[in-house]
């Protein structure tokens, strides 16, 4: 089914069971807003009975208080706003589709299919590069990623590249331990293009088919270290053909606006492929990268949303988008 | 940073007041509009913008703004105002117990910084006020959150108390609080596990170590860059354990932070320290008045003239003055002008606290290349002393000894030396002039 159907239907409640066909986990992090979500979109509708400005104010602060940026709110609020005029809706109950429409084209704007799948080989070394600001969960999520890698049977090695912040080569080794990993480290401050280096001839000479490269936070202002992050893109680039095969870009779900600029400049540093958004089990509903999405065309490949092993999860957007509104729904009933 | 400014913002209103006598109401309105946004895309939570927004309105509203020949300027200087004033004044003090140790904990979400700040707390309290400080390695879920604090600890020669990872916290930190009065420390920084606010399990042992060890500070570590949902984590936090501070971490980042008046506003605690980097000696105290114009998009002048002050040597500037005045600026004295300014961190962070500068079409994306002023130092480095004092006896063979020393072009040599002679050029009318007529502006060959 496609997420354009899907959502319609979560909309408009057609079917009122789809809500225990959702994945468990995102159930879980999201547990705040179990119960009838066509319900509760239906009594939003119903306290605006007029598709009105109150009705558009209201949106609007939806989506706000999920980050997903004021100029990108204005924005489909505006082309909401045509909708209506165009279409003559007076009735807040239609807007439900019209609401799901443009949240669909904002995802995925003119391109369909799965955007959220990895670009590993078939055949051969396949590198991830991970990358991000300080402590928005790199180590956490490739630990995570190695483990569900060797579970569907592949030879994982991970490189420990972070070798500035204390214990982080430390920490990478514990989840070699438990997912049952090879780290291939340096001492705590050498080159961290050195290590991944070394990484990817072990990989090959263990005949490995992931390596998944940790590197250090780094704020992308700090123009030097990102020309460091830009240096061990190109070593995986000249040591592995059409690598690396995916370049991560590692967001904190709580992150604000300051998202977008991430985005950008790792993109600039390292052509970044995918998102993975972290953190998605708490309060926060990283609304950004819808922005990031509509904006750069990044795509969201996994999510995180606990501690757990099992808790990241490839991306799913019909999903996400429902967690943009679920709380709101909420405060609308009680 | 890709978010204009709240002046930027402003602008347009500004123009069409201009031409009219009297500011309405609808002027006003739109202003406030602007300051909404500017708000917003500063990451402050919408529910705070929206009281903010209608404190301002009826302060701009009023005559003060009204009546102000520069009705634009006068929006900024309120809504500037209502910030800092909403900040709080600045407090940076740490508590002091009557009987030692003092207690601080620091709490959390996941990757807001609570180990690093741990680390910069204790090594503040030692430079600062001689302190003593026992760390506690009570993070026992995270991977290796020991071993960074251990590692801190080693960086900073400092014992750090630890039981491995499968002693519980709150015994943890009972006995390093024991451990502490035996040894004579009079600080223990605890560092708990990150923990997601709407965990109550985990939430719960915050209660239990706070209810142990009865600590004087509670300080909540919330990362600059949190969006929206800052409110929620510092509403959670506070709640549950009456924190007693806010340290901002990661402001050193491009983020406007508009986090700190979210939580400034939900919690009604005392935003302490900022975190301004990634060495142990990077934290500060926090300028209210400054994340105010921050969160604006207006520049941060007073950390930059502090830094200054921090780094030039005052003699040094009175000097240096004298050569201006007196012509007699040589090369030595611009590669130690030159040395001085690079001590004050890397250029594009002093250019981004400049107001305005990410509007300044040159400047906006200009990335310093540090390499440059490399260059610069290099060739000057390869003259003799008698070239740097008078550049006059420079000739051909000169400059291809200097080009090859440096291992630059002989273009860029004459670049430079052309630039040096302009700079010196405009310094004697900038000092002949004194005062009236604006200067052209010094230009420095490196930028």
């Amino acid at each position: 089914m496609s997420f354009f159907k899907k959502l319609k239907e979560k909309f408009s409640g057609d079917t009122a069971d789809q809500q225990e066909a959702q994945p468990e986990t995102y159930k879980e992090g999201l547990s705040k807003t179990r119960g009838s979500f066509s319900s509760k979109i239906n009594d939003l509708v119903a306290r605006y009975r007029k598709v009105d400005e109150d009705f558009f104010e209201d949106l609007e602060e939806i989506l706000i208080s999920a980050d997903v940026g004021v100029t990108a709110v204005m924005d489909l609020i505006d082309e909401l706003k045509m909708e209506v005029k165009r279409k003559n809706i007076k009735d807040s109950r239609e807007m439900k589709e019209v609401i799901s429409e443009k949240l669909v084209e904002i995802y995925y704007g003119e391109k369909d299919g799965d955007t959220a799948k990895l670009q590993l080989n078939e055949e051969g070394l396949s590198v991830i590069l991970f990358v991000g600001v300080n402590g928005v969960g790199k180590t956490t999520t490739i630990g995570k990623m190695a483990h569900q890698l060797k579970q569907e049977g592949k030879k994982v090695i991970m490189a420990a590249g972070d070798t500035f912040r204390a214990g982080a080569i430390e920490q990478l080794e514990v989840w070699g331990e438990r997912a049952g990993v090879d780290v291939i480290k340096h001492n705590a401050g050498s080159d961290p293009a050195a290590v991944v280096y070394d990484g990817i001839q072990a990989a090959r000479s263990r005949g490995a088919d992931v390596l998944l490269c940790d590197t250090a936070g780094r704020l992308q202002n700090k123009v030097n270290l990102m020309n460091e992050l830009a240096k061990v893109k190109k070593v995986i680039s000249r040591e592995v053909p059409d690598g690396p095969q995916e370049v991560l870009l590692v967001l904190d779900a709580t992150t604000g606006q300051n998202a977008m600029s991430q985005a950008k400049t790792f993109s600039e540093a390292t052509d970044v492929s995918g998102i993975v958004l972290t953190k998605l089990d708490g309060t926060a509903k990283g609304g950004i990268v819808l922005a990031i999405r509509n904006e750069l065309q990044i795509p969201v490949k996994y999510v995180g949303l606990g501690e757990k092993v099992t808790d990241l999860q490839t991306f799913d957007a019909h999903a996400f988008v429902y967690g943009l509104f679920a709380d709101m729904l909420e405060e609308e009933t009680s | 940073m890709a978010f204009e400014g709240l002046a930027e913002r402003l602008q347009g209103t500004i123009q069409r007041i201009k031409g009219k006598g009297k500011v309405t109401e609808q002027d006003v309105k739109e202003m406030t509009r602007e300051v909404r946004l500017a708000l917003l895309e500063a990451d402050v939570n919408f529910k705070v913008v929206k009281d903010f927004v209608k404190r301002i309105k009826e302060r701009a509203v009023g005559q003060e703004v009204m009546e102000s020949l520069t009705p634009g300027q006068q929006v900024i200087k309120v809504v500037r105002d209502e910030l800092t004033e909403l900040m709080g004044g600045e407090q940076s003090k740490i508590a002091v117990a009557d009987r030692p140790p003092t207690v601080i904990m620091m709490v959390g979400l996941q990757g807001a910084g609570k180990t690093t700040t741990t680390g910069k707390l204790a090594n503040l309290l030692r430079k600062k006020y001689n302190r003593n400080p026992l760390l506690v390695a009570a993070d026992v879920y995270r991977p290796a959150a020991i071993d960074q604090l251990e590692t801190l600890g080693k960086q900073l020669s400092m014992p750090v108390f630890s039981l491995g990872t499968d002693a519980n916290p709150v015994d943890i930190a009972n006995q390093a609080i024991e451990q502490a009065k035996a040894e004579h420390q009079d600080y223990v920084i605890i560092d708990t596990a990150g923990r997601l606010h709407v965990d109550n399990e985990l939430m719960d042992e915050l209660d239990q170590i706070k209810s142990n060890v009865k600590p004087d500070e509670i300080f909540l570590v919330v990362d600059a860059m949190t969006g929206q949902d800052a409110v929620n984590v510092a509403e959670s936090f506070n709640e549950q354990l009456d924190v007693t501070g806010v340290v901002l971490t990661k402001l050193d980042g491009d983020t406007r932070g508009g986090a700190a008046l979210s939580i400034k506003a939900v919690t009604d605690k005392p935003i302490k320290f900022a975190g301004m980097g990634e060495k142990l000696d990077e934290l500060e105290a926090f300028h209210p008045e400054r994340m105010a114009s921050r969160i604006l998009g207006m520049g941060d002048v007073l950390s930059l003239i502090e830094k200054a002050q921090d780094t030039v040597d005052e003699n040094k500037a009175k000097e240096l003055e004298e050569k201006m005045r007196s012509a007699s600026f040589t090369f030595d004295d611009f590669l130690e002008q030159m040395g001085q300014v690079r001590n004050m961190g890397p250029l594009e962070d002093l250019i981004g606290m400049l107001p305005g500068a990410n509007k300044m079409k040159g400047l906006k994306n200009v990335q310093f290349d540090e390499k440059q002023l490399a260059h610069v130092e290099a060739i000057i480095q390869s003259m003799t002393k008698q070239e740097r004092q008078d550049p006059g006896v420079m000739n051909a063979s000169r400059k291809k000894r200097i080009a090859k020393g440096a291992g630059r072009s002989v273009s860029e040599v004459n670049r430079l030396l052309k630039q040096f002679e302009e700079m010196k050029k405009m310094m004697k009318q900038m000092t002949n002039m004194q005062k009236g007529k604006k200067g052209k502006g010094m230009k420095f060959p490196f930028m």
